[in-house]
Order: C-alpha cells, then sequence, then structure tokens
C-alpha cells in the first residue's frame, strides 16, 4: 500500500470510528446538548392545569393553580432575605411590566416564597409594599411551599450561615405561563430585556 | 437670540450633571474606590446590601479580603452564582482587582452582605464602610443609601 492510501485509510477508520461513538452517544443521551434538552422539556411540560398545589397569598387569599388558567402569568422563585438575586429580579419584572404599557395589566405576577420559615403572608405584604403592586407573594406551610415547589421542577436548598441564621439557594429564572396554563418560556436572571418583554408579549398574544 | 442659544445649551451641559452628581472617590496607593451604595432596608433583620467600584491604576494585582462597617456585626463578601439555574451566594475569600482593571461589587455579581444589621438603613442617609486590600491596605468611603428599587449608584463615577 502506498503512503498517501495509507493515510487515507486510517482517516477513514477514524471517521467511522469516530461517527459510531457519536452515534452511540447520541443514542444513550449522553451528549451534554441532549442532557439540557431534556432538562428542559421536564420543565417544559409543566402545566398548571395538571397540578394540585395549594398556597397562601400575601393578602391571605387561597390561591391555587387553576385560579391562573385563563391568564397569562409569570411565576419566579424567591425569598425576602435574600438581598442581592431577589431584589434584581423585583426591579427586572416592574422594568418589563413597565415596557409592557397596559397589556401587563392582564398578567398575572407571582413571587412564590422558598423560605416558608421566614416568609409568613404579612411579612410578604410588608416588604412587596415596596415594589410594584401588580405583583402577589405567594407562601405557605413547608410541606405546602415544598409540594409546589416539586410541581414546577423548581429547586430551592436551605444552606446554614456561619451565625447560625440561614440563606436559601433557588431556582432564579422567571417562569412565563400561557392562558392555556401551559409554561411559554423561562427569562433567565441575566436576560437582555430586549428578549424578555417579547417572552412575556408571546404568552399574552397567545390569549387570542 | 444668540443669549437663548447659550443659555440652552448651558441648560444642557447642566442637567446631566443634576441627575448623577458625581459619586465620592476615595483613592490610597494604586486604589481608587467610588459610587459605593446599599439599598435601603425593612427594619434590621433583613441583611443590607453593600456594591462599589473598584479601580486598579497600578501594575500589580491587587485583593480586596474584608468589609468592616458600623451598621452590621457580620458584613461578608458574597458572589452571585448561577449553576444549572439555581443562584446561590458563597460567601467570596477575595476578590482580585488585577493592575489597569475595574471591578465592581454590583447586583448579580459579586456584593457585600450585611448581617446583623445594628440600625435599618434609611433613603437618603449614608455610612462609612472600610474596605481592606492585601496591598493597598484600609480605605473607607462613604456609602449612599438608596430607595429599595434602585438598581445603581444615585451618582456617576468620577471622569
Amino acid at each position: 500500500m502506498r503512503p498517501r492510501a495509507l493515510i487515507l485509510g486510517g482517516g477513514g477508520l477514524i471517521l467511522v470510528l469516530g461517527t459510531m461513538l457519536g452515534v452511540g452517544a447520541w443514542r444513550s443521551g449522553d451528549l451534554p446538548w441532549q442532557q439540557e434538552q431534556a432538562a428542559i422539556s421536564g420543565i417544559r411540560a409543566a402545566d398548571l392545569g395538571a397540578m394540585s398545589w395549594q398556597l397562601t397569598s400575601h393578602e391571605g387569599e387561597t390561591v391555587r393553580p387553576q385560579d391562573w388558567i385563563g391568564t397569562p402569568s409569570l411565576v419566579f422563585f424567591g425569598f425576602t432575605w435574600c438581598p442581592d438575586v431577589c431584589p434584581m429580579t423585583l426591579l427586572n419584572i416592574s422594568d418589563w411590566l413597565e415596557d409592557l404599557g397596559p397589556d401587563a395589566d392582564r398578567l398575572a405576577v407571582h413571587l412564590f416564597s422558598v423560605d416558608p420559615e421566614r416568609d409568613s403572608p404579612a411579612v410578604l405584604a410588608d416588604y412587596l409594599a415596596n415594589f410594584d403592586p401588580r405583583i402577589t407573594g405567594l407562601t405557605g406551610t413547608p410541606d405546602e411551599v415544598a409540594h409546589a415547589a416539586q410541581a414546577f421542577d423548581v429547586t430551592y436548598r436551605r444552606v446554614p450561615r456561619d451565625d447560625g441564621d440561614y440563606t436559601v439557594d433557588h431556582t432564579a429564572g422567571v417562569f412565563v405561563f400561557g392562558t392555556d396554563g401551559r409554561l411559554s418560556s423561562i427569562i433567565d436572571l441575566h436576560e437582555d430585556p430586549q428578549f424578555a418583554v417579547p417572552k412575556i408579549r408571546q404568552a399574552l398574544n397567545d390569549e387570542g | 437670540m444668540l443669549k437663548l442659544i447659550a443659555a440652552t445649551l448651558g441648560m444642557a451641559a447642566v442637567l446631566p450633571a443634576m441627575a448623577h452628581a458625581e459619586c465620592a472617590e476615595v483613592s490610597q496607593g494604586d486604589l481608587s474606590i467610588s459610587a459605593a451604595w446599599s439599598r435601603a432596608t425593612i427594619g434590621t433583620a433583613r441583611p443590607a446590601v453593600f456594591y462599589v467600584t473598584i479601580q486598579n491604576n497600578g501594575s500589580t494585582e491587587d485583593r480586596l479580603i474584608g468589609i468592616e462597617t458600623p451598621v452590621a456585626g457580620m458584613p461578608m463578601l458574597h458572589e452571585t452564582v448561577l449553576s444549572d439555574g439555581v443562584a446561590s451566594m458563597p460567601h467570596a475569600d477575595q476578590i482580585s482587582i488585577a493592575a489597569g482593571e475595574t471591578v465592581s461589587l454590583a447586583p448579580g455579581s459579586y456584593h457585600g452582605m450585611l448581617m446583623d444589621l445594628n440600625e435599618a438603613l434609611t433613603e437618603g442617609e449614608s455610612f462609612p464602610m472600610t474596605l481592606q486590600f492585601q496591598n493597598a491596605g484600609t480605605l473607607t468611603i462613604d456609602t449612599d443609601v438608596v430607595s429599595i428599587r434602585e438598581r445603581e449608584a444615585p451618582c456617576a463615577p468620577a471622569p
């Protein structure tokens, strides 16, 4: 065999092997983007109509997921002891509501507390009084909150601090639900407002 | 007419300056710190936040290694980190400021977390914050307390 044929043959073999390995990884779902897709599709399946939780609003009213069907809604997860991420999210949402103009009045916007031990309805009310009045706070017993968070496939965990106090790690995105109660999109914490507002508009326009 | 044009131009020059007063700036060695701000708190139970801009004009790296203030018993440096969509706030042992670089403690990133507040922080007031650097030593800056609804310093960094 001449050297050139050897190189070609070797290259071909590598190509075939590479393709086989690649197909193997693809079929087993091991590729990073596939895992990401799977995670997203899990959340994408979120459907308010199929959820069964019950929480209490900062005004003391009982709230169930079915209450939001027929209304486009935003839900985000946080707690009032959070000094950086939560005020930032609340301010982002206030800006989006302003950008949306009168259309924003058709949206239901909810801060879902992942710190039920400290965030009672009264504590939420006290805190939310400082932000856009269209934002409703939700809380409940630790069990109620855990059950509801699970329905949204949301992660939160209590992290103890050195001084005996604690903070809470939590999912930071804002979930956008359409009128049909199905997840329409998620707005990431650092997402550019030029992408955030159209995502909400999409849910508003799907209203039909 | 000329007077009117001159007056208009004059106003145009003055207006932005009025909207954004120049930030207090403190310098020592190669470091300059400015635009120190915090948000008003509801009472003293919840932690407050501290943001600032640090400029390293020198040719060697420096590191912010701690913060101290009379308004909080336990001020710490933290960093907001997003991992798989989950936000956490680990303690930052030190924050590097590379030679010639500017680093901002800003919303969604590095920030000071002021725990065990001795007093509520009120909009319009200010408090001193002392920053400890590995090389430059300690610098103290007046920190402006702004509304809980603000997302940036109430002043523009000095030109």
